[in-house]
């Protein structure tokens, strides 16, 4: 059952004190008497999708839902523009965000991990010991490797053979090995078997890599072993890059999927048997939603992915639960990256104070846009628009909308400051 | 007057302005504007308030924000991504949000 709390004018005038140099939120606060939603909610998670669902339930509710955000780690650390701190164009602080933003939209940060969701009684529980109740739950959990189709490979052999997968510490592991590393050695990456978290974030990276090797030890090698058949986005740009700016270092090769890791060895062995060793090693495991959505029962399809209901992000499997980002099992066309997961958040927002205020929630519009870096300045992106399908009872690309970046390098330049303006831009619309 | 008739009104207006086929099946005028800017303001920032390269949005007039939609759309104004975008929106999804951003207080 929804528990549902008196929204009594003592709150209106706490929230209203709170939100007065918030114009939007005063705004709001305003159509409190004829909207009525009141509500609890937790949000697991505080990446892209988390965080921006606890401060938009905050902002579009005019403060009248607590939002009760649980996440481990003390700052943000950005996944998108990760790669240009292993390029050595950037550093962790130029990607790393804090949660003070959130906490002064009244958001609760508490920082701790989910031991348990107990979805019957509407309670999360945490290792600390305490515990929340909820209305609704918000999961955006992000993923987890599995280390299981890697022979050789462990969790505790990624501080040996980082993924950087996962912003922060690994993200500086790799970077540090690649400064130690001589010039004339060899790096060799590994890219998984779609679907992955962002899509073009691979080829970005072998980009930021080489872009390193090229500046700073041009003796140096990249090896780009990809599971895939071709390059799984912005394809033709990549190779562009690649060919015009890294011929003599870079050497992709499609269909060749990493199946064992000899960790000691620094040696990657092929599906059909072949080894390739190199000085460097950055394995980008096979993944799937994380831990605790699988400990949850959220988990739903091929035992990876979440399915939800795409107007609302409701679990297909859990009642009043909603699933958000890379955890999901995307809709047609829909990559797994930060800027989707923003946009699930905010369908997820929406459809909740639509719910609390006892209306149905409209079918949501989400936009995608991703960019990647080629060097130190130059960036393309690819774009998408999603619509609800009515028929289909999903998402689907508007046909006729969306794009690449024109095949033109000398144009890549403004792409660049887009792509920084975007990050900055996007960093604060979740956490600001 | 209370946000809502705010919305109320600026529909209103739009749907004036357009054709109300699609305006009837989506019931828009129970859904405030701020949830479809939503899609906006990851890049263009919350409220209309850009953080970088990307031009603010808050505070530019509605009709300028219809006419640009309009000319994304239709190629006549140069664009790195825009255009793409553009091409996914309705004219009066573009009318909603216009509304929404013309309705912000501007940046200094």
């Amino acid at each position: 059952m929804m528990q549902r709390h008196a929204f009594t004018r003592r709150d209106m005038l706490r929230f209203a004190t709170a939100s007065t140099t918030l114009s939007l939120l005063s705004a709001c606060a305003g159509a409190g008497p004829v909207l009525k939603p009141v509500g609890k909610v937790v949000v697991v998670g505080g990446g892209f999708g988390g965080a921006t669902a606890a401060k938009h339930l905050r902002m579009w509710s005019g403060g009248r839902v607590a939002v009760t955000l649980v996440e481990p780690s003390w700052q943000f650390v950005s996944c998108p523009m990760s790669n240009l701190v292993v390029g050595g164009s950037k550093t962790l602080a130029d990607i790393t965000v804090g949660y003070q933003g959130l906490k002064r939209w009244g958001v609760n940060v508490v920082h701790d991990t989910v031991s348990s969701i107990d979805a019957d009684k509407h309670r999360v529980h945490l290792a600390s010991g305490t515990s929340w109740s909820y209305d609704r739950l918000v999961v955006s959990p992000g993923v987890d490797f599995l280390y299981d189709q890697v022979q050789g490979m462990t969790a505790d052999a990624s501080t040996v053979v980082p993924h950087a997968w996962k912003a922060g510490g690994q993200t500086v592991l790799l970077r540090r090995q690649l400064e130690a590393m001589p010039d004339g050695g060899v790096v060799v990456m590994s890219i998984p078997l779609a679907p992955y978290r962002c899509p073009p974030g691979p080829y970005e990276r072998a980009c930021q890599i080489a872009w390193y090797l090229k500046t700073r030890k041009a003796k140096g090698k990249l090896i780009v072993l990809d599971a895939n058949p071709q390059v799984t986005s912005k394809g033709p740009l990549f190779t562009r890059a690649w060919k015009e700016s890294y011929a003599d270092l870079l050497d992709y090769r499609p269909n060749a999927k990493v199946t064992e890791v000899d960790v000691p060895g620094k040696t990657f062995v092929l599906e059909l048997g072949d080894r390739v060793k190199g000085d460097v090693l950055n394995l980008i495991p096979p993944m799937r939603a994380a831990d605790i959505a699988r400990a949850s029962h959220l988990v739903t399809a091929n035992q990876r992915w979440c399915e939800v209901d795409w107007i609302t992000m409701e679990s297909a499997a859990v009642k009043d639960v909603h699933v958000l980002g890379d955890a999901t099992l995307s809709a047609p066309g829909m990559p797994k990256s930060g800027h989707m997961a923003n946009q699930h958040a905010k369908a997820a927002a929406a459809a909740i104070i639509e719910i609390f205020s006892g209306r149905r929630p409209e079918p949501p519009t989400m936009v995608n846009t991703c960019y990647s870096f080629v060097d130190d300045h130059r960036a393309i992106h690819v774009s998408s628009v999603h619509r609800y399908d009515e028929g289909k009872k999903t998402l689907v690309p508007v046909a006729g909308a969306g794009g690449v970046s024109i095949p033109d390098g000398e144009r890549w330049a403004i792409e660049g400051s887009y792509a920084s303006g975007w990050a900055q831009t996007i960093w604060a619309d979740m956490l600001a | 007057m209370n946000t809502r008739s705010i919305f109320v009104g600026g529909l209103v207006t739009a749907l004036v302005a357009l054709s109300s086929g699609a305006a009837a099946q989506s019931n828009a005028s129970d859904t405030p504007a701020f949830y479809l800017t939503g899609t906006c303001t990851n890049c263009h920032g919350t409220q209309g308030r850009s953080a970088g390269a990307m031009p603010s949005l808050a505070g530019l007039s509605q009709s300028y924000l219809v006419e640009q939609m309009k000319q994304f759309r239709e190629g006549k104004r140069p664009a790195t991504i825009m255009h793409e975008i553009a091409r996914g929106y309705s004219d009066e999804q573009a009318a909603l949000i216009a509304e929404y951003f013309a309705r912000q207080s501007p940046v200094r």
